[in-house]
């Protein structure tokens, strides 16, 4: 018995030292760099410890900028792209002929180089000086005045930053649904059917608590990845986020380490470990949220 | 209310492009069932059964033939609007709700006047879960019941909203025996008490030959033979129709009649008279025929083997089995289609057999005749 214990770590080892190295290691280093004051990178000192690294980020303008960015783009982006999915899920279950096709095409975007994908933004959003874009024609179209979306105000940037999101994580989670959707046995709603059920209670109270445990799987990456979201951002606004006044919360910590402003690995850190913090919140209250609503 | 099935037909397309036949599941069904009925529909896997109650439903949409309710003919009539009663055979029980959630469900469709409260809705769904003996069951999910419970839960939830047609797709298969029994009794009872026209399936002919008040025999897509259980037993109208029902099965010997006269083997074991009164040339010129040798199948009821020393009917005693008030004589004969004949006698009556061989006289009232070829029953008297 004892010896069979110490295989089990044995065979453990390996990943676990892994684990150690990669994830552990710089997880507590990242936790004792955002307590050191005055950190130099070069002499690798630091003046003394305390919460002067969170209190100088939590005043930073740019920091509160990217917090406020990045709680939006969550806010909008989850619900809806999550919505939006679901319903073309279930209107691709719901049509026989051509699903197929349809199914290809929603999920095209999932397979497309991001860049193309920015590339086509550009074409529908970017003013140059040929042409407005596509979405100013339709705005034109319909009698308003052009908008800059890419270099105007921050609401039509951040409308276009939240749409371009949406629309990139839109193919997965149709993917996921399409599937969950399918998985729901006919004999449910054959049943559903003989008891005289209208479409609106079939769907609430059979096919959504049925595909539950997908929507909660969903929601909590959704939030997770756009809390994440920083690639995106550069692919359409540049490198210089903050002056753009689109940054996120990784813009940021990036920015804080590598960016022209950067150099400051204790700024950087204690700005991980809020969102690390925000995160993990926001996971714990959908746990609890799902706990009474997902049925598996 | 009164179903009325009209030259009903159901095909399903086949998937297996190389065969390019359709699956005939219901083939020209008629049959008319009475109001308040409990019937009983009875036939082996695959025949149709299920393909039967769904077109019933309104789950199946017929290829060709009319179905009414009542007087009204609800053909085109989606599930939605028939308002039957459908448990299925695979439950269908909804995971994530609780037994009473799933017992309401229907309750909870009620509009308008027939709109009911929560309490109404609990209420009625204890009384029918009362009925099927899953009271103490009402929190669970189907996931945490067995799987006779289950069957339970989907005979209550199929009843609570007292539909005025029921249709069950095998209520009883996962129960044991005891509680089968007391199910099924319960449902005859329960049928007789709310008067609801009730079709449940099975495929087990004790079980319908017991509470039906009509059974509908059928193979392969085909009604063989509608009628009250007992006609049904007594005077099937073919072979398969005689093998299918009683346990232990009929027996069968192939026979010949010759001049009036049925031998087994070359024994004459009854003397009959033919009654075939069919109109048609064909079964004239065979009735006829039949004067001279015919070649027949004979089944015999395992209870229409009197023991009789005289008895024309020798076998060669195989064992003898005491089942109690009854006894079972095993036993062979070359002319016995199949292994070993198993008639019932009285257990008194079984004292004086012993030995090597056995001999019987028949009731003819448990023999019927077969044609050979067609295998439809060749009516007749005892002289
Ligand atoms: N959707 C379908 N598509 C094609 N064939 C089908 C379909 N449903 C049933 N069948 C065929 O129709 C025939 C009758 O099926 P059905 O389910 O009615 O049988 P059953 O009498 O209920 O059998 P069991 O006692 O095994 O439940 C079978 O041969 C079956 O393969
Ligand atoms: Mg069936």
């Amino acid at each position: 018995m004892k010896q069979s214990k110490y295989k089990g770590w044995l065979y453990l080892l390996p990943a676990i030292i892994f684990l150690g190295v990669f994830m552990v290691y710089p997880l507590i280093d990242v936790i004792v760099y955002s307590f050191e004051e005055g950190y130099n990178f070069v002499s690798q000192t630091s003046t003394g410890t305390g919460l002067y690294n969170y209190r100088y980020v939590l005043h930073d303008t740019y920091f509160v900028q990217a917090l406020k960015n990045t709680f939006v783009l969550v806010i909008i982006t989850v619900p809806v792209s999550t919505g939006l999915a679901l319903l073309i899920s279930l209107a691709l279950s719901s049509v026989k002929p051509l699903r197929n096709l349809f199914q290809t095409v929603y999920f095209l975007p999932y397979v497309t180089n991001t860049l193309a994908v920015g590339l086509v933004f550009m074409v529908l959003f970017k003013k140059t000086e040929y042409s407005d874009g596509m979405i100013n024609l339709l705005i034109h179209f319909f009698g308003g005045s052009t908008v800059d979306f890419i270099d105007g105000p921050h609401w039509a940037k951040m409308l276009v930053m939240c749409i371009y999101t949406v629309w990139i994580v839109l193919p997965f989670k149709i993917l996921i649904l399409t599937s969950a959707l399918a998985s729901v046995k006919e004999d449910y709603y054959r049943a559903a059917r003989v008891d005289g059920t209208r479409p609106s209670r079939i769907f609430f109270r059979i096919t959504l608590p049925m595909i539950s445990p997908m929507i909660f799987y969903l929601i909590i990456t959704g939030f997770i990845g756009a809390f994440k979201a920083y690639s995106d951002e550069v692919a359409l606004f540049g490198t210089d986020l903050n002056s753009a006044g689109m940054n996120t919360m990784v813009g940021y910590i990036y920015d804080m380490l590598y960016g022209n402003s950067g150099g400051y690995p204790s700024f950087a850190s204690a700005a991980a470990l809020i969102l690390f913090a925000v995160v993990f919140t926001i996971t714990c209250i959908n746990l609890m949220v799902s706990r009474n609503n997902v049925h598996y | 209310m009164k179903i009325k099935l009209d030259h009903v037909t159901k095909r399903f397309p086949n998937r297996n492009k190389k065969i390019r036949e359709d699956v005939i599941a219901v083939n020209d069904f008629t049959f008319d069932i009475p109001d308040g009925k409990l019937i009983g529909l009875l036939g082996p896997s695959g025949c149709g059964k299920s393909t039967t109650l769904n077109l019933i439903s309104g789950l199946e949409m017929p290829t060709a033939g009319r179905i009414y309710f009542g007087d009204t003919d609800v053909t085109d009539l989606p599930a939605e609007n028939r308002g039957v009663g459908l448990g299925f055979q695979h439950y269908a029980l909804y995971p994530h709700l609780t037994v009473l959630d799933n017992i309401t469900f229907p309750l909870g469709n009620l509009r308008g006047a027939e709109k009911l409260t929560k309490e109404q809705m609990r209420a009625k769904a204890m009384e029918v879960a009362k009925l099927v003996q899953i009271s103490e069951l009402m929190e669970r999910r189907p996931s945490e019941l067995s799987g006779g419970q289950q069957q339970r839960v989907a005979i209550a939830r199929a009843l609570v909203k007292m539909p005025s047609v029921l249709l069950l797709d095998e209520p009883l298969s996962n129960l044991d025996a005891r509680l089968r029994l007391q199910t099924r009794e319960e449902l005859a009872r329960i049928q007789k008490e709310t008067g609801i026209t009730t079709i449940f399936v099975t495929h087990d002919q004790e079980e319908a030959m017991s509470i039906s008040d009509l059974i509908v025999v059928m193979k392969d897509g085909v009604i063989h033979q509608i009628g009250k259980p007992q006609e049904v037993y007594d005077k099937p109208c073919n072979l398969f129709v005689a093998k299918f029902l009683g346990t232990p099965p009929i027996n069968v010997f192939e026979g010949t009649l010759k001049k009036g006269t049925l031998y087994i083997g070359d024994e004459a074991v009854l003397d009959v008279k033919l009654t075939e009164n069919d109109a048609s040339d064909d079964k004239k010129a065979k009735a006829k025929q039949a004067d001279s040798d015919r070649t027949v199948w004979v089944g015999i009821r395992p209870e229409g083997f009197v023991p009789d020393a005289e008895g024309p009917l020798s076998c060669s005693l195989s064992k003898i089995e005491v089942m109690g008030r009854d006894t079972s004589v095993v036993s062979t004969h070359p002319a016995f289609v199949g292994t070993t004949i198993r008639s019932i006698i009285p257990s008194e009556d079984a004292a004086g057999i012993e030995g090597e061989t056995v001999r019987f006289r028949l009731k003819p009232a448990k023999v019927c005749l077969f044609d050979h070829e067609t295998e439809e029953t060749i009516p007749f008297e005892a002289r």
